[in-house]
């Protein structure tokens, strides 16, 4: 079995011709996650220029209108551009810089990662360009003008199912054209090894203030912890810390679509079956013949056919639980956090609020839970009254 | 002699590449008659995939086709054993690792077999994770043929030693599809390969005129063209088969 393997999933699926790339970013990423200087230059960052830490908040309106387990949520969304991709980012932009690297290109699904990584390469003074589904520029024109604000340049992608999945094939081609000067900041914890373990590792700052906070607020660790699964990066993120505490039971919300029993859905742990794509081992949605299939979601971050392996492995060995949640419920979500809380989240984390709408009241108030807000939902705004029949553009 | 030693037994290897059942199973069928008869000396047939990752626009968009006439991985294998009745030649299958193991792996292998396929191209399945695939070939007896890279440089030492039947000389970086300019770098590459095996090396990516077929083949021993066919299907659709012969043969005419 090859390198960077979760139990059977992960690996390197990639052609020949990006080997040699990848095994470079695997020599730069161990040395430089054990490098003083690395690390407190990007602490430094995800302090004094993300925000870090991002606030623990207790949500006592919520806890007392679902009248069951006591609620927290892990503020991501106030970080720096607006996620937690901004963990990843600083950290991929800040190593490329190091290896030599000028020019460095992402795919993005709802833009928040492409924003992100803009943001980081002007910030750190490397070319930038963002490759995108034109499906996805169009629910998120929004941010691809922040994109080109930031100085990136944003290439549209017309293949497939134009979303998502095709901005990554897409990127990964851009790759394999020009090795030498550039890096493929990947946004999630997928992709061949080592991205899956090196994007875990940056967004492991999330569970690692979780820990922090919560044994500061309550003295004890969070018996439930919620997130939204696409690639399944803010998850992995804040599962990782308590991943070594089997009492601590762990979520991830994958994004139903309109259903699991339709062929409109993202949801990959409910109806995906084992295969390899996109350079790893994992679970993804496809047909009986192991062609990929198109998804659905109302939530561009998590419309994609796949999962990272690591996710992958925690179902097979039965550490954390996967739940399909659907459009509508994400879109209620949206709209009771916003009016319960006065906090407007990414449709995205909508789905993870949603399932704990479900689950929060079914337990005593004894119990806690923390729900990470993975994103802000200012850019969700357009499309969720086009969703609700309003004719509203940005 | 197998089949693929056979393809590089008769001078300069000409080996073409088109997407099976692009535009459709019919057509494919005739196409592989035709090439054969124009003199091709392997013929590498794609099983379309929905998401290339290796490929230019060109093929993506023939697999798109493909997949959308109602291709499939179990029609092409019955495709390929009509061929055999009558035809002998070489054949390899190109396709993704996905599409080879969600069909599970050992019994894709064991239909290839059975159909008379002789080899087996997955470039997306590096020297790293052969151990997916090499195995079930060396049971089957289908020939895994190994990819090199002008980024491969110190690989290509290891990949070399343990591949067989011939190998796949990526020209240049990037995806498939028609270059107007080739490196060299392809020359230095085949040095170092034949300095650790006599295997032949057949060169594709980008090739697509007369003139630069002529010059790759001086420096290796085979050359594979895909887009500049794939391309020539697309714009004649079910009429393709004279033009794509035409072409064919003036590529042959050059190499040979």
């Amino acid at each position: 079995m090859s390198k960077g393997r979760f139990g059977i999933f992960g690996g390197q699926y990639v052609p020949e011709v990006l080997m040699n790339a990848i095994i470079e970013l695997e020599e730069a990423y161990h040395h430089y996650k054990n490098d003083k200087d690395f690390i407190n230059e990007l602490n430094k960052l995800l302090a004094k220029y993300a925000g870090r830490p991002s606030e623990l908040y207790y949500a006592d309106n919520m806890t007392k209108s679902l009248k069951g387990a006591k609620i927290y949520l892990k503020r991501e969304d106030l970080n720096h551009t607006g996620s937690h991709k901004i963990n990843n980012v600083l950290g991929q932009v800040l190593m490329a810089k190091k290896m030599g690297k000028t020019r460095v290109i992402a795919e993005t699904g709802a833009g928040q990662h492409g924003v992100a990584t803009a943001t980081a390469a002007a910030l750190l003074g490397l070319e930038c360009e963002i490759f995108m589904g034109k499906e996805d520029t169009k629910r998120q024109a929004l941010n691809v003008f922040r994109m080109e604000l930031l100085g990136a340049k944003v290439h549209e992608v017309t293949s497939g199912t134009q979303t998502l999945k095709d901005a990554v094939n897409e990127t990964f081609k851009e790759w394999t054209n020009r090795i030498n000067d550039t890096h493929y900041v990947l946004g999630s914890v997928m992709g061949p090894y080592p991205f899956p373990d090196m994007v875990r590792d940056f967004q492991s700052v999330i569970g690692k203030e979780v820990k922090e906070q919560m044994l500061e607020a309550e003295g004890r660790l969070p018996d439930i912890i919620l997130a939204c699964v696409g690639g399944g990066s803010n998850a992995i993120g804040i599962f990782h810390e308590f991943i070594e505490h089997p009492e601590v039971r762990l979520i991830g919300c994958e994004a139903a679509g309109h259903g699991v029993e339709t062929d409109k859905t993202a949801a990959t742990m409910a109806t995906g079956r084992l295969g390899v794509f996109h350079g790893m081992k994992s679970y993804f949605c496809q047909d009986e013949y192991g062609q990929i299939a198109p998804v659905y979601s109302i939530s561009a971050g998590l419309d994609y056919p796949g999962v990272g392996p690591e996710h992958a492995y925690l179902k097979d060995i039965k550490r954390a639980e996967y739940v399909p949640v659907t459009d509508k419920e994400a879109v209620e979500a949206f709209e009771y956090l916003s009016r319960t809380e006065g906090i407007i989240p990414a449709i995205e984390s909508a789905h993870a609020v949603a399932y704990a709408l479900r689950l929060a009241p079914t337990l005593g108030q004894d119990k806690i839970m923390v729900i990470n807000i993975s994103g802000r939902g200012d850019k969700d705004v357009a499309a969720i009254a086009r969703y609700k029949g309003e004719e509203i553009y940005e | 002699m197998n089949r693929i030693e056979r393809a590089f037994s008769n001078g300069k290897a000409f080996i073409p590449f088109i997407t099976a059942g692009d535009p459709s199973i019919e057509v494919t069928e005739r196409l592989v008659h035709e090439l054969a008869n124009a003199g091709a000396d392997l013929i590498e047939l794609g099983i379309p995939f929905s998401d290339p990752m290796a490929e230019g626009p060109v093929i993506q968009a023939a697999d798109n086709r493909a997949l959308s006439a109602g291709a499939t991985t179990d029609k092409i294998f019955d495709m390929v054993k009509r061929i055999r009745r009558t035809l002998d030649i070489p054949i390899a299958f190109m396709t993704y690792f996905n599409p080879v193991f969600s069909y599970g792996t050992e019994r894709f292998l064991y239909n290839c077999k059975e159909a008379g396929v002789d080899a087996i191209i997955v470039p997306d399945l590096p020297y790293e994770e052969r151990d997916e695939l090499k195995p079930y070939c060396e049971r089957s007896g289908i020939s895994y043929i190994s990819m090199i890279a002008p980024t491969s440089k110190e690989r290509i030492d290891r990949i070399v030693t343990e591949a067989e039947g011939f190998i796949y000389c990526v020209s240049s970086l990037g995806v498939t599809g028609v270059r107007s300019h080739l490196e060299l770098d392809a020359e230095s590459m085949i040095k170092r390969v034949k300095e650790f095996k006599d295997i032949p090396c057949a060169i594709g990516f980008g090739i697509a005129t007369p003139e630069q077929a002529k010059a790759m083949a001086e420096i290796s021993d085979g050359v594979i063209i895909g887009s500049a066919i794939v391309r020539i299907i697309g714009q004649y659709g079910k009429d393709c088969v004279k033009p794509v012969t035409e072409y064919v043969r003036q590529i042959i005419d050059a190499i040979k």
